[in-house]
């Protein structure tokens, strides 16, 4: 059972809490993670991840070593979902526990966060008209034919 | 033999997810270079971080055969 997961199937939010549930615990604290349809005006059909799994895992359990050292006695898993996502499917599921709720909670903001800053899992929008990595600053236009124009480009 | 890895709009813009350089070393911003080059795509690591053997280095770290160099643009996971 890897507390810290990239993983190409459907996430299971009851396994990832079990993965923190111990008797020390009174608080477990969730984030879920879902794809929006909606981004500024703009209907999206699906996404598509992408991670750099070893070192994603890695980053996954810095972050929860980042955890452990700040609020003592929690205990964190996450698991990010990788792959093609509709709309409403769940992403990322983060799970912490801890003695007392109030950790709990600012935890599992924290880890959150920390994701979008450290670990390398990129998403892809994609419309009825074109798609776009999200956060690339090298292509801040979506491209009109669904891809980048360059040549080689397989799909 | 160094072994680079590419991902999202990057791996796309040079049409592969790996290349290999028949280097024993190179700096991390040598590689950089030498791609730029390679790929006529002046500004590829604009706001790109770099890991080596899975780890975030530096420009100035020195990477050597058997190693693994990652470029990782902006991230948006979550």
């Amino acid at each position: 059972m890897k507390p810290f997961e990239i993983t190409e199937n459907t996430i299971s939010v009851q396994e990832v809490v079990d993965k923190v549930i111990h008797p020390d615990a009174g608080a477990v604290n969730t984030f879920i993670g879902t794809v929006r349809e909606m981004t500024k005006g703009k209907r999206t059909t699906y996404l598509k991840y992408e991670a750099y799994i070893p070192m994603a895992e890695k980053q996954l359990s810095k972050i929860g070593e980042e955890i452990a050292a700040e609020w003592p006695d929690s205990k964190c898993a996450i698991t990010h979902r990788i792959g093609e996502l509709g709309i409403s499917e769940i992403a990322v599921v983060i799970a912490v526990s801890t003695p007392h709720r109030a950790h709990s909670f600012e935890a599992c903001r924290y880890a959150i966060e920390r994701i979008k800053e450290i670990v390398p899992i990129w998403k892809k929008e994609h419309w009825e008209d074109g798609s776009m990595w999200v956060g690339d600053q090298l292509e801040t236009t979506s491209y009109s034919k669904g891809h980048p124009e360059s040549e080689g480009e397989s799909k | 033999m160094i072994k680079v890895l590419l991902f999202a709009g990057m791996q796309e813009r040079a049409g592969k997810s790996e290349i290999q350089l028949n280097e024993p070393h190179l700096l991390v911003s040598e590689i950089k270079r030498k791609l730029e080059t390679q790929y006529d795509f002046p500004q590829m690591f604009t706001g790109c971080l770099s890991a080596v053997n899975e780890e975030f280095a530096d420009d100035d770290t020195e990477v050597r055969s058997g190693d693994v160099v990652a470029f990782i643009p902006p991230v948006s996971g979550g």
